[in-house]
């Protein structure tokens, strides 16, 4: 009998974390085919954003939860609208940037606020640690829970199911397939632009804040460009534009590095040997742009299509 | 076996759903597939047997080791790994303890705190480990030691030096002493044995080490009666210090204290050489590096480092370490091989004294290790499970760090 243990409910727990960022950023890259390098900034927000309103402030973990997804997604509103003026490698270095200025601003956070608050008089006032620069934050309240983990990764394979789905679902697409042709058949490109960005950076935010909770220590330093490339690595090895294949990507990227543990220091060498392996047999990702609904469906046909052929 | 199994269901898919190009093309390259696949499959087969294999028989005692052997911070990681590897050999030749093997179950963490977790837990509950060495940075033994303190396994750092590491719980233990207590022998140093009436500081902002040890430097320099002139900082990767060292000469100090690691510190002396700035230098464990003197050359000469071990300390365990290091190595051991090294002691000193193999006793016995002595000084965990054990103090001479004198303020 395969037993659960503590070890397997962990890696669990990180890979319902990257199902909730890789899909959410699918929906920008994939869908809307916006190049973003900046989904580990909105992770980073929305991780400080509940990890200090739980532990300084005693919030409930759900309420500071979508509190650091209300941050992150306003940021994404806010930023996305210069920001998605820019297209391709120039839209990719802009988001880059965008999320080293939020690794910057919490790393620099205390002593600026603290400054800035001793400008107007409130110096004596002030907290003299919020984010604790680059000590990092350690012991954060414990959510240890799959439940809250697995309910949201839900809620987002659910929120973005029907997004895509919707009308406003399709004016996103056509935008991925060619802006130009989705800006002349008089889809506000923009709007939609922001709005997909936004909807990403607030899950981005969630998994962030789950995540704090379930490591209970975090630090700038984790929400590096890494960790955006890892999560860009996710969508693209499932399938841009295909939402079951992020979930997939996300699945096999996070148990990958776990299965290669037995190869101790050699494991980050066969890691990317077997990345570019699967890159090189299937260049579209794991499911190219269908679902994995579709995929399946497409078997049986062809499935009873041979036995019909071999009927005949 | 996969081959033939596509072969045979090959054509038949191909007859009835592509088109006679696609049967062309598609052909050779499920057969190129496949070759990848065989290839792979064998590949990590064959990788994985000595592994799989290397498994010690009989009874042993199983003890977990957490070390970066892959990413940025890899060197501090493989050091560790030969300095436990060491030790558990010395221990297992002499007899083991308590009449059993010592068997080291080694994990990587790629200096990443969320792969910590992962390992830290895989060890525990995969592994079956009695307690936990390791790990190297501060930030991945924040992240890894809830995970061992809630599971009741104790966890033995020998690297992380950041003060909230023990804070975690009671089963979090460390072998090296703190930040707190490394920034303030550094001002003690600068105050008494330079005897500086001022200081300069330079730190790496986004390094949670430079911080720590920079405030701790700063209150403790301030309470000798020590004045600090300037505070400047710089970025881990920065090249050139040009502006921080210019504003420097601007406000001359007795000493610059740099809480730094050495590939940037390298850099900050040489150019500090070409500017002309007279003052001392002083750094602590993060300068600890053969390659320190190598990148810096004769612009490290007369700086001075507060550190955890010095080769030039005559006692029998350094050289014990040594003789054993040049004939399983053949290299001498750096300040983290000293550390991992005598961590390993510390641990099966602990098991002895607890008398059986229980996360439990190992737990209570660890806190009240007392007196070992191990090549990185006198031992003794205190309340705070921190070590507390002298610094040493190098000073750079010729291209050699030499020992001055071991404090403990």
């Amino acid at each position: 009998m395969f037993e659960l243990s503590n070890y397997h409910i962990q890696v669990l727990a990180f890979m319902g974390i990257n199902i909730i960022l890789a899909v959410s950023l699918n929906l920008i890259n994939g869908f809307t085919g916006q190049f973003s390098l900046g989904h580990a900034g909105f992770m980073a927000i929305g991780a400080y954003t509940a990890a200090i309103l739980t532990k300084a402030c005693g919030w409930p973990f759900l309420a500071a939860t979508l509190a650091g997804a209300m941050l992150a997604f306003l940021f994404g509103l806010l930023l996305g609208i210069p920001i998605l003026r820019l297209k391709g490698d120039y839209l990719a270095i802009a988001t880059f940037g965008l999320s080293e200025i939020v690794r910057v601003a919490i790393v620099n956070f205390d002593d600026v606020s603290m400054k800035l608050a001793g400008y107007v008089g409130m110096g004596d006032l002030w907290p003299k640690e919020i984010t604790r620069g680059a000590l990092g934050y350690p012991a954060i309240p414990e959510v240890k829970s799959l439940l809250w983990i697995y309910g949201w990764a839900f809620v987002t394979c659910l929120v973005l199911r029907n997004i895509v789905r919707s009308s406003e679902g399709r004016a996103i697409s056509s935008i991925g397939e060619d802006e130009l042709a989705a800006e002349s058949l008089g889809i506000n490109t923009a709007r939609y632009k922001t709005l997909s960005f936004a909807i990403g950076a607030f899950f981005a935010g969630v998994a962030g804040a789950l995540f704090a909770h379930w490591v209970t220590f975090i630090k700038a330093d984790l929400f590096k460009i890494d960790k955006s490339i890892e999560i860009l690595l996710m969508v693209v090895l499932g399938g841009m534009g295909s939402l079951s294949g992020s979930v997939l990507g996300a699945v096999v990227l996070t148990i990958l590095p776990e299965y290669l543990r037995m190869f101790a220091q050699w494991r980050m060498v066969i890691y990317p040997v077997l990345l570019i392996l699967l890159m090189l047999t299937r260049p579209e990702g794991l499911l190219g742009k269908r679902e994995l609904s579709s995929v399946i469906a497409g078997l049986f046909t062809r499935a009873r299509r041979s036995a019909a052929a071999a009927a005949t | 076996m996969i081959m033939t199994a596509r072969e045979t269901s090959g054509p038949r898919t191909h007859l009835t759903v592509m088109p006679a190009i696609g049967r062309n093309l598609e052909g050779p390259r499920l057969m190129q597939m496949n070759a990848i696949r065989a290839t792979l499959a064998a590949a990590i087969l064959t990788l994985a047997a000595p592994f799989t294999l290397a498994r010690a028989e009989g009874e042993t005692i199983k003890i977990g080791a957490v070390l970066p052997l892959t990413g940025g911070i890899a060197a501090f990681g493989m050091e560790s790994k030969d300095g436990i590897e060491l030790a558990v050999e010395e221990i297992n030749a002499a007899g083991g303890v308590l009449g059993k093997k010592v068997e080291v179950l080694v994990e990587d963490d790629k200096g990443d705190p969320a792969d910590t977790t992962n390992a830290v837990s895989k060890l525990i509950n995969t592994g079956k480990v009695v307690a936990l060495l390791g790990s190297v940075a501060s930030s991945c033994t924040l992240a890894g030691a809830p995970v061992a303190n809630s599971a009741k396994v104790p966890m033995v750092t020998h690297n992380s030096t950041n003060d909230k590491v023990t804070q975690v719980g009671e089963f979090i233990f460390r072998t090296c002493f703190i930040d707190s207590f490394q920034g303030a022998t550094s001002a003690y140093v600068a105050a008494k044995i330079i005897k500086a009436k001022t200081a300069a500081l330079i730190t790496d902002v986004n390094s949670d080490y430079s911080k720590g040890l920079g405030e701790a430097f700063v209150a403790k320099f301030k309470e000798l009666g020590g004045t600090i002139t300037s505070e400047v900082s710089y970025q881990q990767n920065d090249v050139n210090f040009s502006s921080q060292l210019t504003k420097l000469k601007g406000t001359p100090a007795d000493v610059v204290f740099i809480p730094g690691y050495y590939t940037e510190v390298a850099l900050i002396l040489k150019q500090a050489k070409q500017l002309k700035i007279g003052s001392v230098f002083l750094g602590a464990d993060g300068w600890d590096d053969p390659k320190l003197l190598e990148l810096a050359a004769e612009a490290a000469d007369g700086t001075y480092i507060v550190t955890h071990y010095s080769p030039d300390q005559k006692s029998p365990e350094v050289e014990k370490l040594l003789k054993a290091y040049q004939a399983k190595f053949k290299r001498d051991p750096a300040v983290t091989d000293a550390l991992a090294y005598d961590s390993m002691y510390v641990m099966a000193d602990a098991l002895k004294r607890a008398g059986k193999v229980d996360s439990l006793a190992l737990r209570d016995a660890l806190a009240a290790t007392k007196d070992l002595k191990g090549a990185t000084g006198t031992i003794t965990i205190n309340m705070e499970r921190n070590a507390d054990k002298a610094a040493i103090v190098l000073k750079v001479e010729g291209g050699k760090m030499k020992f001055v004198e071991s404090v403990k303020p």
